[in-house]
């Protein structure tokens, strides 16, 4: 039997009396993304999703030792562009804190969004409430890049700690790498409105890693062919890899600036775009 | 006294998908305290309907009206006052059953302490207070179903929808589910239910419409669709292994003046009447032999099978 | 008269017909990228630096690792979300196990088509490196079984593995603490010597590592740390147990 306030008020209704008391519409954007929100945070307790969450540093961290320092004790420094000479791990750690920082938002926005939309249709209830689903993508978008912090944070800790960046670098380091995760989240929920099917997945998974390899992650871009420059220069990766650099060893300038705008400018154009489409997706 | 303002109302009301049209031009009104269904087979537009009245699915064309406001321009609002409980239950596997709840009242702005208290009562109305702890996942359909409807009521809403509740259950996990819906019905809570059942139809809703492609083809109480669309009582006539077919031809026109009018189907032919045992003593008079004689009233479902010249199919 | 399981090994082998394209990216485009990339970006630093102590060059030296390496991750990831559907999404075990095939029959008809997935990937890799001149003359051709055998030596524990978990997150877990520690510590980017001692115990164990030896014994004509025997021997023992294993955990599962 149903008691308390909701027999009291099922009750009144019955009587013909149609004042609303305590009526549930009142919820703001802000309360409804973080609905969203706290439906992710629910779930991350359950066994796997925990799981995941904990070993989310730990691929970063692997590269980092084994190409960073197990590759590294093969190359020993390496000479810049600009003739400053730097021992191979401190080159690449950046790069692995970008790149972990794209990753997550980037997979989960894109893969991970659509799958939830498509394949487990885990939000045909929830755009049955107040909840839009442009509310819904932004909660995802934000839970992703919650985790991404937390691994950027460990990341930068850790990178500190073998010496690897100065505690300012690694304070600076960490708002470019959430910035980096906001600027691929946002590109991932435009690409998540054009995917159709599994068959998708692996073309955004080699996208990801082809970008993973060659944004001057493992060697200076400056080393590429001219025309791989060119197009290297268009990806937001190299763009966080450069900015993550300039701030644990590099010195940083006027083209930090150009950088952070990059990655600003993709991330709220993706957003933007990917807002007005999803509605689209989800009710059709 | 005024008829009270209608919760929902469509006019002309079309949804198109490309070049299907799901939905062709209907015309309805659901009144405050009404148990409303949509009636009628797969495809006949109902889900379509409740997508559009749920604010999920934007009409093509013609008006709607939710709570006397506009779907596409206020669906938050509106849907803050539905209660939705889709044909997939659509529940999230990755959280407990009381979660499932209680995370959904977040959705509405409903405050955590407030959140659980409801998802105590409600589990307890649908009877899975001992499961409230245990995955979705190992539920049987009826418990999946009986939470899903628990979730819809989350928010304590104005009107209810209730997308082909008892589809794909059995029978007793169909009892108690139409026990639970009449007790809100007895508090008046409004309902909104689609079903291609016609016991549900009969025993549930005070007045439905009976949708064929896309379009409304009757509108009525349960018992005014009989009276109008059928007679009051029907008989069954069998024919062992013999084909109906070849039965009516048989008979000729042996039969006409028994009844008001008959249907010939691939395993019985249906008398319609006003009574029944007349038209035995009648059939049996006129030698037509048939192996077994059912005498029964009529049903929505003789309704729906003159009014769309075929049977109910799944 | 076929035996029961080849029926259970042509069905996977006709999904295969159906998605093969969509593997050629993940199995076959993507290893080459990362074979020429590591090896001509980061190996031009490795190389440049007088002489590498390697014995090779360094493109020369990661392309047999690569190769196993690539093995091993198709033995590894054909056996999760593959496996787990079997189960509980396609439910294809449930279905054949409604025909006369046994347990044992399910689980080597869809090994034996593991075998063949890792052997058309090991062959693609094994064309890039001739064409990068990486192979060392027809002895580098030995270094195809060598990598079959790695990969598919790992592929029944796995299936145990993707056969007892209850939760889809579990499967993207094993990419994370099982194929990236692998790919990346079992010497396949530099020598295990360069690792602490306990690296270098774990590296012993991960049957990458013995593929990786025995791969780079066949291209380069190199001596291995064990010995080629030894090698083979311990792969071929990681077979066997998997397969005890995995038809444990496939009886489980299908007998309740």
């Amino acid at each position: 039997m149903v008691r308390g306030l909701l027999l009291v008020r099922l009750a009144r209704r019955a009587e013909g009396r149609t004042g609303r008391v305590d009526r549930a519409g009142r919820i703001g954007r802000v309360g409804r993304v973080g609905a969203v929100f706290l439906r992710d945070l629910t779930a991350a307790r359950n066994l796997g999703e925990a799981l995941l969450l904990a070993t989310g540093l730990l691929e970063p961290l692997l590269y980092l030792l084994s190409i960073g320092f197990g590759v590294g004790g093969l190359i020993g420094e390496i000479t810049l562009a600009d003739g400053q000479r730097v021992p191979y791990p401190v080159f690449v750690a950046p790069a692995m804190l970008a790149a972990s920082a794209m990753s997550g938002p980037f997979m989960e926005s894109s893969i991970g969004f659509f799958a939830k939309m498509r394949f487990r249709k885990l939000y045909d209830a929830t755009v049955c409430t107040p909840v839009t689903p442009a509310e819904i993508a932004i909660g995802e978008l934000l839970w992703s890049l919650a985790q991404a912090s937390l691994f950027a944070l460990s990341f930068v800790v850790i990178m500190t700690a073998m010496g690897l960046t100065t505690v300012t670098g690694a304070l600076a380091a960490l708002p470019v790498a959430v910035l980096i995760g906001f600027a691929f989240g946002g590109l991932g929920l435009l690409l998540a409105t054009f995917l159709t099917g599994w068959q998708d997945f692996d073309y955004l998974g080699a996208a990801v890693f082809l970008m993973f390899l060659f944004s001057g992650t493992f060697a200076p871009v400056e080393d590429y062919p001219t025309a791989a420059q060119v197009v290297v220069h268009l990806t937001p990766l190299f763009h966080g890899v450069s900015a993550v650099r300039d701030l644990t060893f590099g010195s940083p300038g006027w083209g930090l600036l150009v950088h952070l705008g990059y990655l600003v400018g993709v991330g709220v154009l993706g957003l933007w775009l990917a807002s007005r489409r999803i509605s689209r997706t989800l009710c059709r | 006294m005024p008829e009270p303002e209608p919760l929902i109302e469509a006019r002309r009301l079309v949804k198109r998908f490309g070049d299907f049209v799901a939905v062709d031009g209907i015309d309805l009104r659901v009144r405050p305290g009404e148990f409303f269904g949509f009636l009628g087979p797969n495809g006949a537009g109902k889900s379509s309907t409740m997508r559009m009245i749920g604010c999920v699915s934007p009409p093509s064309a013609g008006t709607l009206r939710v709570f006397g406001r506009d779907p596409v321009a206020d669906g938050p609002a509106i849907r803050a006052r539905l209660g939705v409980c889709p044909q997939r239950d659509s529940l999230d596997e990755e959280l407990s059953v009381r979660e499932n709840l209680t995370v959904y009242a977040r959705c509405f702005g409903i405050a955590r302490r407030e959140a659980r208290r409801r998802a105590e009562e409600l589990l307890e109305f649908v009877q899975l207070t001992e499961r409230a702890r245990d995955r979705v996942e190992p539920l049987s359909g009826g418990m999946k179903r009986r939470l899903a409807i628990a979730r819809a009521l989350i928010n304590d809403p104005d009107v209810l929808m209730l997308d082909e509740p008892t589809t794909g259950l059995d029978p007793q996990a169909r009892h108690l589910v139409w026990e639970r819906l009449f007790q809100l019905k007895q508090r008046g809570v409004t309902q909104v239910l689609t079903t291609h059942y016609m016991d549900e139809a009969e025993q549930l809703c005070d007045r439905l419409v009976v949708m064929d492609r896309g379009r409304i083809v009757a509108e009525g109480s349960p018992r005014q669709l009989i009276d109008e669309f059928s007679t009051k009582e029907v008989v069954e006539l069998r024919f062992g292994n013999e084909r109906t077919d070849a039965v009516a031809a048989r008979l000729g026109d042996r039969l006409t003046g028994c009844c008001e009018r008959q249907e010939v189907l691939p395993d019985r032919i249906l008398l319609y009447t006003v009574d029944g045992d007349a038209t035995v003593d009648a059939v049996h008079q006129r030698d037509a032999t048939p192996s077994s004689v059912l005498v029964r009233r009529s049903t929505l479902e003789d309704v729906f099978l003159h009014l769309t010249g075929r049977t109910l199919v799944d | 008269m076929l035996h029961p399981a080849v029926a259970a090994f042509e069905y996977h082998l006709i999904t295969y017909r159906r998605t093969w394209r969509g593997t050629i990216l993940t199995f076959f485009v993507i290893p080459a990228v990362f074979l020429v990339g590591m090896g001509w970006m980061v190996g031009g630093y490795v190389d440049g630096s007088s002489g590498n102590g390697l014995g090779a060059s360094y493109l020369a030296y990661i392309a047999p690792g690569l190769l196993a390496s690539t093995a091993v991750q198709v033995g590894i990831g054909e056996g999760t979300h593959a496996v787990y559907s079997g189960f509980h999404w396609a439910r294809t075990y449930h279905m054949m196990r409604a025909s006369p095939l046994t347990t044992t029959d399910i689980l080597t008809g869809h090994l034996g088509y593991i075998l063949v997935r890792v052997t058309i990937s090991a062959t693609g890799f094994v064309l890039v490196m001739g064409l990068l001149g990486t192979l060392g003359g027809p002895r580098g051709l030995l270094a195809l079984p060598a990598a079959v055998l790695a990969g598919f030596s790992i592929a029944a524990f796995v299936f145990a593995y993707s056969a007892t978990i209850s939760e889809v997150a579990l499967l993207d877990v094993i990419y994370r603490v099982l194929v990236v520690p692998l790919s990346l510590f079992s010497g396949v980017f530099f020598p295990v010597s360069r690792m602490p001692a306990v690296g270098q115990v774990l590296a012993a164990i991960s049957p990458l590592w013995h593929g990786v030896e025995l791969c780079r014994a066949a291209t380069l004509g190199v001596p291995t740390a064990w010995g080629v025997p030894a090698h083979v021997g311990y792969l071929l023992l990681w077979t066997a147990a998997g397969f005890l294993v995995a038809r444990r955990a496939f009886a489980r599962r299908l007998t309740d």
